[in-house]
């Protein structure tokens, strides 16, 4: 039997064609808040850092425990107050960065650092070490978090307590939906995408990891200590990839101790898409990654999206292996 | 210099303790009533993993690529035997048990060889860690086309049963020994095949293609052929793998059976037991997958019965009263903790023996 790939056809028109595109686009933003992680990492040490996808889970994990500090849980969620909300949200978006970005710069210390002069598979194979370490961490991690003092079990996927309500502000008759958590990704990621790019193209520091990313001997023989620049990169990534999962979190209303795998390779293929190396080309890639995700599950279907989107990565690293914004470099012997 | 591991022969040692644990009369039987795990079939399923991390060297010991999805063609491979013997059911019936071993044997084995060169062809001039990221792309979209295919592959339900590759029907649980010294004898056959290539003109030319691909080039060597046939032959051997592993298991499994979580373990015991040194590699299968399929059952059982004993009904765990979990806590159990220390083994041996337990004798393990 020959396989219909167009089996899933959507229904409506225009309209519902739409609505996939802004979906897509919000999710795609929250891939690029993990993209630009990975991308600033790799621009300024060339690693792939495997284990950002689930440092990105881990703070999932922080932000449920910081619900359950406040004594919010999946099943007194809706009951929230708008000032509890609020307060919650705030709380997250301030303490789990702050792990992220602290873990993140102590794993390049204590890890990645000893090893810059290893052979360039040396940091790689370690970044897969630190992922598997973490994917146990947040495998006790999520046994440890109970919910309404019950155990859960550690290896299925959990729900997240859904604080923000999925209210529609559109009029019921324009046709499409924008609900309130659209705005809440749209009001979190788009002034953070800005502030870094002003930070890297106009503070000192932003110029510090420039030079680096271009030549770091050259870059520390102009007096830029490049390891403090490292460290900042890693801690700026780790931050974004913090808020990316309070983000998620919020949004999908689950996370499991596996999460992190996926949504990083996602976030890689925004990154190579992108043009690795390269900020405003993590943001485009992000925003292609996530329309393609939600269109392809209408089109070809959901089945089929990881597929999909490996299989775009594989032919943008044939075709154009400097991604979209990249600029193309001739290998120096 | 040779060090003291380096000097241990350790390949004779492995392989006369592997012919006398089934010869031995009766110690298999001994064996599962001590630790209630049917060992013997277990050791099989090792001797699979050696050929897979023997053809994962291959790619990444000799010719220095790094692979990230070897599992996509040990799970190829699986499928195809799987194909054959289940979905082309009356065909089983007209051909000799054996005969239609041997033919899954060279089915699954050249058609991974043939899709592995039909995926890589056009990405060979990456390089460096985006050919891996290549490799892992490859895995997972091979992964969930086994899924998805569900006419085809049975999706996440696996092919089965698959009849045992001899006429007359033993008993599987505890006649173990005709699967034990079929994956034996293929495995040895593999070691020797690869020692003997590893001596020949080609064996050399990857050394020189590992060590400096511009130079080798500059020799003369045809670097894209080089590396097209080290690749063709790790997913042939992994496919191989594949075959045996379907007819041990008597089913494919399913597909996330081969997904990025084998490849990395076949990985692990590389860089563990030392990557480009035989040897090395299959003491890292016995670390890694020993710890993994052997030991981790084994003290699971022995600690759930602990804990039982100790915990009160409603499965609390107490010490000293203090609550430190439940029965069912994933750091309560020895294979809650598999995560942490396979990664923190990669982790170590990379910071402190990056060229791995037992290091290949030959030049340096420089990669690119």
């Amino acid at each position: 039997m020959p396989l219909d790939l167009f089996a899933a056809a959507p229904a409506g028109g225009l309209d519902n064609f739409l609505q996939y595109c802004v979906q897509g686009l919000l999710f795609g933003a929250l891939f690029a808040l993990i993209a630009l992680g990975y991308t600033m990492v790799y621009g300024i040490i060339e690693l792939i850092n495997f284990a950002h996808g689930d440092l990105f889970m881990l703070g999932t994990f922080m932000g449920l425990t910081v619900l359950s500090a406040l004594g919010i849980s999946v099943s007194t969620a809706a009951a929230a107050n708008t000032g509890l909300t609020v307060l919650a949200v705030f709380l997250m978006l301030l303490i789990v960065p702050t792990f992220c970005a602290g873990l993140n710069w102590s794993v390049d210390r204590v890890i990645y650092k000893p090893l810059r002069n290893a052979p360039r598979l040396a940091p790689l194979v370690s970044a897969i070490g630190v992922s598997f370490v973490f994917m146990n961490f947040g495998l006790f991690w999520n046994g440890a978090i109970y919910e309404d003092d019950r155990p859960v079990p550690a290896a299925s996927p959990r729900a997240f307590p859904d604080l923000v309500p999925l209210r529609n502000l559109l009029p019921e008759d324009a046709g499409m939906r924008f609900t309130t958590k659209d705005v809440m990704v749209v009001a979190i990621t788009l002034p953070i995408m800005i502030a870094l790019t002003l930070f890297v193209k106009r503070t000192s520091l932003g110029k510090a990891m420039r030079a680096t990313a271009q030549h770091p001997t050259a870059a520390r023989l102009m007096g830029i200590n490049v390891d403090r620049v490292i460290g900042a990169t890693f801690l700026i990534g780790g931050a974004l990839g913090g808020v990316g999962s309070v983000m998620y979190a919020l949004y999908i209303n689950t996370t499991s101790y596996q999460a992190g795998f996926q949504m990083g390779l996602y976030a890689f293929t925004a990154a190579v898409l992108g043009g690795i190396g390269n900020i405003p080309g993590a943001v485009l890639g992000g925003l292609v990654i996530g329309l393609v995700r939600s269109l392809g599950s209408v089109y070809v279907g959901e089945t089929w999206n990881s597929a999909l989107i490996f299989a775009i990565l594989i032919l943008i690293l044939v075709f154009r292996p400097s991604g979209l914004l990249g600029a193309r470099t001739r290998e120096k012997v | 210099m040779k060090t003291i591991l380096q000097r241990v022969p350790w390949l004779w040692m492995m392989f006369v303790l592997a012919v006398a644990y089934p010869i031995l009369p009766g110690l298999d039987k001994e064996v599962f009533e001590i630790t209630g795990q049917p060992v013997g079939r277990v050791i099989a399923t090792i001797f699979i993993s050696a050929i897979l991390a023997l053809g994962l060297n291959v790619v990444v010991g000799n010719a220095g690529l790094l692979h990230l999805g070897i599992g996509a063609f040990f799970g190829f491979g699986a499928y195809l035997t799987g194909i054959i013997m289940v979905r082309e059911y009356p065909f089983q019936r007209e051909i000799a048990p054996v005969a239609a071993f041997f033919l899954c044997v060279a089915v699954s084995t050249i058609g991974s060889a043939l899709l592995a060169v039909i995926l890589s062809g056009p990405v060979l001039r990456l390089r460096g860690d985006y050919f891996a990221l290549v490799t892992l792309g490859f895995g997972e979209v091979v992964r969930f086309t086994l899924r998805n295919l569900e006419e085809v592959t049975a999706g996440t339900k696996g092919l089965k049963p698959i009849p045992s590759p001899w006429t007359m029907d033993v008993d599987f649980a505890w006649n173990y020994r005709g699967y034990y010294f079929l994956t034996l004898t293929f495995l040895t056959i593999v070691i020797l095949l690869l020692r003997n290539l590893e001596r020949s003109a080609i064996g050399r030319a990857w050394v020189a293609l590992r060590e400096d691909e511009l130079a080798a080039a500059s020799m003369g060597l045809n670097v894209a052929r080089l590396k097209l046939g080290a690749i063709a032959l790790g997913a042939g051997l992994a496919g191989l793998a594949g075959c045996l592993f379907a007819y041990v298991l008597r089913n494919t499994s399913d597909p996330d059976q081969y997904g990025f979580n084998i490849s990395i373990m076949t990985l692990c015991c590389l860089i563990l037991g030392g990557v480009g040194n035989r040897t090395g590699v299959i003491v890292g299968v016995v670390l890694v997958f020993g710890f993994d399929n052997l030991l981790s059952p084994i003290m699971d059982s022995y600690l759930q019965r602990q804990l039982f004993a100790v915990a009160d009904p409603a499965g609390d765990v107490r010490v000293f009263g203090g609550r430190i979990g439940n029965t069912g806590s994933p750091y309560l159990n020895f294979s809650g903790w598999r995560l942490a220390v396979f990664g923190l083994a990669l982790i170590f041996v990379m910071r402190f023996r990056p060229s791995g337990l037992i290091p290949a004798r030959r030049g340096s393990t420089k990669e690119s």
